[in-house]
């Protein structure tokens, strides 16, 4: 345990000494801000509380930029040290492989929390501060519920981040394949299961499936567990349509996201174990 | 009990031979270097000792334990390591550096200032890497190595970038430690530096050991000729090219080829004939010269 806390401490320090923090913070923030301040605009004197706009406006701003920063600290993490020959050497120390993915994980999650809530808590207060609604009568739970779950989904990405660096051999094809996974993730397989839909329109899709196919992919899950998330979201978001037997229970959402980071990571320490150095 | 014992190690990546039935023991308090051509084996041989890969067949055991077992794990903090290259994290200090690999040990960070200072790195130890020289990161590789004084220390090209003083100071503390009773592991291919500096040298070609022993033994045992060269007044000269015919006679110097065990006699030989001589150099053949003639005698057998 205490050789997972040295390592984390350390990836923290490098992760701060990069200025990624620092940048992610930034950029969160200036995109956040930007986003709920337009998104705001138009509610004027509807019913509708502001944060509930700001919630559905960041989570749609997280699926594409969170799995991207995920990506981008981890896909590194471990081929980057093969390539810089610190891992040999860390490797000759007591600590075990999963020790080091782990330690990794943990400190990259960390930088990640703290740029999710520094950003997004940042646009959610100016929000509830400008407007004339309330400050307790605003949607807190519903933006509870988008800072958790952007972790949880920053989480998933860090593992396939892994996964990808302790498989491939060089820096670069890391980079590569992390460019694909996230396109894949966030635009692809919507597109195809656009595709399938649109040539099954004559009703000879099951929509039970085809609701599973796409809650599947984690950042459908995401979107999903967000866009439900109120009466007030579910507007917005033009879900509240959905008839209540297609809606999904929170806790099968969490849980597929959830099933997202541990498998990645477990297949992560798996391979990791067997590459040779 | 040795630290290192290699039984018939030898690892196939694919179908290449990286390393053939290796036998080798090293005792603690033993110094001993791996010379070779890059890719004879060195790095992998080291690699297989640390634990780091699974050889093909054979056995290693290390400080009394398998280095591919979980116990193993235990061992570690009695070993120090200093790979080929490495780059430390540019924007961490010396210090954190170091601080985070002796928490990993579980060494004392107390002892962390007198390592700074042993290898001349303690006024810049509070700076970022991305300041240090090429040299000074050498340095701090070695340090790192040094931390929680190690029973086992692996050296892999240590004095590669470093200028003649730190390359004396590298052999002073391998000196040091070889005192404490460590045992030493190098591996280089400064051939010329290493000379009367180690206790043993294996020879490395191709994946085979193709010599061990000290550089005196491996003199006597390839038998290369020693060069004994001789000044002396004119006249002199004279008598020496009468007594030693068929030898070479260059820019007033007498230079004279003469087989490792046959020095002795020859030397006695030329003080018996009592003539005025001004000087005598006795130049023994260098491990780079032993090497080169090992390599040589060792590879029609490969084809």
């Amino acid at each position: 345990m205490n050789r997972i806390w040295t390592l984390v401490i350390k990836e923290s320090r490098d992760g701060y000494r990069n200025r990624w923090v620092v940048m992610l913070t930034l950029v969160m923030t200036l995109l956040a801000l930007t986003l709920s301040l337009l998104g705001s605009t138009p509610t004027g004197t509807t019913s509708i509380s502001p944060l509930a706009v700001t919630v559905v406006s960041l989570s749609s701003l997280s699926i594409f930029f969170i799995p991207l920063i995920a990506l981008l600290l981890a896909y590194d993490s471990v081929v980057g040290e093969a390539e810089r020959g610190t891992l040999i050497l860390l490797l000759t120390y007591p600590v075990s492989r999963t020790e080091v993915i782990l330690g990794k994980f943990i400190a990259h999650l960390f930088l990640l929390t703290i740029a999710i809530v520094i950003g997004y808590g940042i646009a959610g207060l100016t929000i509830s501060f400008a407007g004339e609604y309330g400050f307790a009568d605003q949607e807190w739970e519903s933006f509870l519920r988008l800072l958790l779950s952007s972790v949880l989904l920053g989480a998933v990405f860090l593992s396939i981040g892994y996964m990808i660096s302790v498989a491939v051999k060089e820096r670069t094809t890391a980079a590569a394949v992390a460019i694909g996974i996230w396109l894949l993730f966030v635009l692809l397989y919507d597109m195809g299961l656009l595709a399938l839909l649109a040539a099954g329109s004559d009703g000879g899709i099951n929509g039970e499936l085809v609701k599973w196919l796409m809650l599947i992919n984690p950042t459908d899950s995401y979107r999903m567990f967000n866009l439900t998330s109120s009466s007030d979201t579910a507007l917005l978001s033009g879900m509240a349509g959905l008839s209540s037997e297609h809606r999904v229970s929170d806790m099968s959402l969490i849980l597929i996201m959830l099933s997202w980071t541990i498998a990645p990571l477990v297949a992560a320490i798996a391979i990791f174990k067997r590459r040779q150095l | 009990m040795n630290n290192i014992e290699l039984t018939s190690l030898s690892k196939f990546y694919g179908k290449t031979e990286a390393l053939a039935a290796i036998d080798l023991a090293i005792a603690p308090g033993d110094c001993l270097a791996l010379v070779g051509h890059n890719g004879a084996g060195k790095s992998t041989l080291i690699k297989m000792v640390l634990g780091l890969i699974r050889p093909t067949s054979g056995r290693a055991v290390v400080m009394g334990h398998d280095p591919m077992s979980a116990p193993f794990n235990r061992i570690r903090k009695k070993i120090g390591f200093l790979p080929e290259q490495v780059l430390f994290q540019n924007n961490l200090t010396g210090w954190e550096t170091l601080t985070f690999y002796a928490r990993l040990k579980g060494a004392s960070l107390k002892d962390l200032e007198g390592l700074f200072h042993r290898v001349d790195l303690y006024e810049a130890m509070n700076n970022r890497i991305s300041t240090y020289s090429k040299g000074m990161r050498q340095r701090l590789g070695l340090a790192q190595a040094l931390i929680g004084s190690p029973e086992l220390l692996i050296l892999d090209e240590p004095t590669s970038g470093l200028d003649p003083a730190s390359r004396q100071n590298v052999y002073n503390i391998i000196n040091d430690m070889k005192r404490n009773g460590a045992t030493i592991l190098i591996s280089s291919h400064a051939l010329t530096e290493l000379d009367d500096r180690i206790d043993r040298v294996a020879v490395l070609n191709r994946g085979k050991i193709v010599g061990l022993g000290s550089v005196a033994e491996l003199r006597r045992e390839i038998n290369i000729s020693s060069e004994i060269i001789i000044h002396a007044p004119n006249d002199t000269m004279e008598i020496l090219s009468e007594h030693f015919e068929g030898k070479f006679f260059v820019n007033g110097a007498a230079r004279i080829s003469c087989p490792a065990n046959e020095k002795i006699s020859f030397l006695r030989e030329l003080i018996g004939l009592d003539i005025p001589l001004s000087d005598i150099e006795v130049n023994d053949p260098s491990l780079e010269e032993i090497f080169l003639e090992l390599a040589r005698k060792r590879e029609p057998e490969d084809e």
